[in-house]
């Protein structure tokens, strides 16, 4: 790797550790990080299939409630450092992977620390409103989105700092059925993910239609967009059937419409 | 209040303005903290507005003294509060009687439950739904897939965040009165159906155990399995067999029949193990077990199980 592939390399963890916390492009999804990473150091198809495999991992992951999720954006940035050094193409992406959640638990950790010292910018923030000096607020609401950047730009450059043969060796130390359980782990990691999705979704009223869904997947022929077009419609047959349920005097349900909201999108 | 605005000089929102309130939103958990959490960035997305709103610098101070009161939602459910917040405001500078209790009431009143429409819709909805599309394309290592995820969902996103801001900001107080049910409710029911169902899904199609143990050996009679023995070789005997076999239709390759466990519990249903493992992550979620602790159990039980030959 050269000075600018790795300059470009901190960029997109820059990047990936200011949308971990703003969560709206999506530069923190291991689809999207190492994908870039792979593109500035010349490796996209690798990057490309890091991605989607880290992405099937870390799909249920968000925070949300109680439930602390693991951080997506220094596992992939981590993890496509780890696997471009290293050197060993596809097969090391199963090690990278395995090496790569570890990290995630650490991202936890820094990120909690920049939502601590969030605090301290906020009162800053105070004594500028007090003063009514907007343009100190601009900056620091930027000052602390450039530290979530920095949370993942800076571990993202100690890595770059170990020298690719020190992975390589290291990488290369690791006996083969370590490499092949890590892989076998990724592939069943992901239904941690799926469980957490499910906890804080699932009622009485949608459990037949993870039900039909996990059957149906079965069938190879259908693909993820076929799958995705089956829910909808079902779901949108069961509110409409709900609704007409009660137009034809069903028991009291006090959804509906008439509702100021609908008029308003009825408009649009 | 605002004795300067009168009604012949009424200071109205143009588009563009709103639209830097909404860009600015893009921002909102930037300054996210423990303490009042989005309140930074909610005062840092109105900015633009206030500051033509209230030139006067006392209304000013008293006006982002007002939004750096805590506030937490979904971030992208903030735009139809920013929004409504907006049209509050613009009455406030115009003289309308709407003091800061309104104003924070209306944002606390909404926070709740449009919080409670945006994890499902979006963290597990559709993220999950273009996430596995993309990721399933990536993992051949087609760049179509990273491509497809990163374009469909931010133009899913961009276009929600622009179009309920402004449905807040024509709505004004009106949306308040519908957060609580109605169609917000139906939104929200819909789309845990249907995340459920992809869900379902994804846990047959992505969720891999494969156990290895077998169970079960049984010698196959004569002329169901390939006679070695009888394929002529090169580039004939390879025709034969591939013939014979038939894609695993026809005969068997060896002598012995030998089924695993994993062929076991597939017969029963095709992803048993997957599902079985999905509910024992629920129940330890339940038992307040962290995902992480977890997540690292399972990686040592596939090398731990690898080793010993279960996997």
């Amino acid at each position: 790797m050269n000075a600018i592939q790795m300059i470009l390399v901190v960029i997109v963890a820059f990047l990936a550790g200011m949308e971990g916390i703003l969560d709206q492009f999506q530069f923190h999804q291991p689809l999207v990080a190492c994908t870039l990473i792979g593109l500035v150091t010349g490796n996209l198809t690798l990057g490309v299939m890091l991605g989607g495999s880290l992405q099937m991992i870390a799909l249920g992951w968000a925070n949300i409630g109680a439930a602390v999720a693991p951080d997506a954006a220094l596992a992939s940035v981590a993890s496509a450092i780890i696997l471009v050094q290293g050197g060993q193409g596809q097969k090391g992406i199963g090690t990278a992977i395995g090496i790569a959640i570890p990290l995630a638990v650490a991202g936890l950790f820094l990120t909690m620390l920049v939502r601590t010292i969030s605090v301290a910018i906020v009162h800053i923030m105070d004594k500028k409103a007090e003063e009514g000096n907007w343009r100190a607020i601009d900056l620091w609401q930027y000052i602390a989105l450039a530290l979530q950047g920095l949370r993942i730009a800076i571990p993202a450059a100690l890595l770059l700092a170990i020298p690719a043969s020190l992975v390589r060796q290291g990488l290369e130390a690791m006996p083969q059925w370590l490499n092949d359980g890590m892989t076998i782990g990724g592939g069943m990691v992901v239904a941690v993910g799926y469980a957490m999705v499910i906890n804080m979704m699932a009622n009485r009223e949608v459990w037949p239609f993870f039900a039909i869904g996990f059957c149906l997947a079965a069938i190879k022929e259908l693909t993820l967009i076929a799958l995705g077009g089956i829910g909808l419609s079902m779901a949108l047959m069961y509110l409409a059937l709900e609704g007409s349920g009660k137009n034809n005097g069903g028991n009291g349900d006090n959804s509906g419409s008439g509702d100021p909201l609908g008029d308003i999108l009825d408009d649009y | 209040m605002a004795e300067t605005a009168k009604k012949e000089n009424k200071i109205t929102l143009t588009k563009s303005d709103r639209w830097k309130v909404c860009w600015r939103s893009t921002f909102l958990q930037g300054s996210w903290n423990y303490e009042r959490m989005q309140n930074g960035g909610f005062a840092y997305s109105m900015i633009p507005a206030l500051r033509k709103l209230y030139p006067n610098k006392d209304d000013m101070k008293s006006a982002l003294k007002r939004h750096l009161e805590f506030f937490n939602t979904h971030p992208y459910l903030t735009s139809p509060i920013l929004g409504v917040t907006l049209a509050l405001e613009e009455d406030r500078a115009n003289g309308a009687d709407v003091d800061n209790q309104t104003i924070n009431g209306v944002k606390v009143g909404m926070m709740g439950p449009l919080a409670g429409v945006g994890d499902p819709v979006f963290w597990y909805t559709v993220r999950p739904i273009i996430g596995s599309l993309g990721a399933s394309l990536a993992l051949s290592g087609n760049v179509l897939g990273p491509i497809l995820f990163f374009v469909l969902w931010n133009v899913i996103r961009i276009a929600f965040l622009w179009y309920t801001q402004e449905m807040g900001y024509k709505a004004g107080t009106k949306i308040t009165e519908d957060a609580s049910g109605g169609l917000l409710q139906k939104i929200t029911r819909g789309a845990s159906m249907m995340g459920m169902f992809v869900i379902g899904a994804l846990i047959e199609r992505w969720v891999s155990i494969n156990f290895k143990p077998v169970v079960s050996k049984v010698p196959l009679s004569k002329g169901a399995y390939i006679d070695w023995n009888a394929i002529p070789s090169g580039a004939q005997g390879i025709h034969k067999v591939l013939t014979e076999w038939n894609m695993g239709n026809g005969l068997a390759l060896d002598k012995v029949k030998e089924t695993t466990l994993q062929n076991n519990l597939d017969s029963l249903i095709p992803g048993l193990a997957a599902l079985l493992l999905t509910f024992l992550c629920m129940w330890l979620l339940k038992k307040k077990v962290s995902p992480i602790v977890i997540i690292i159990a399972i990686f040592i039980v596939g090398i731990a199980g690898h080793v010993v030959g279960l996997f």
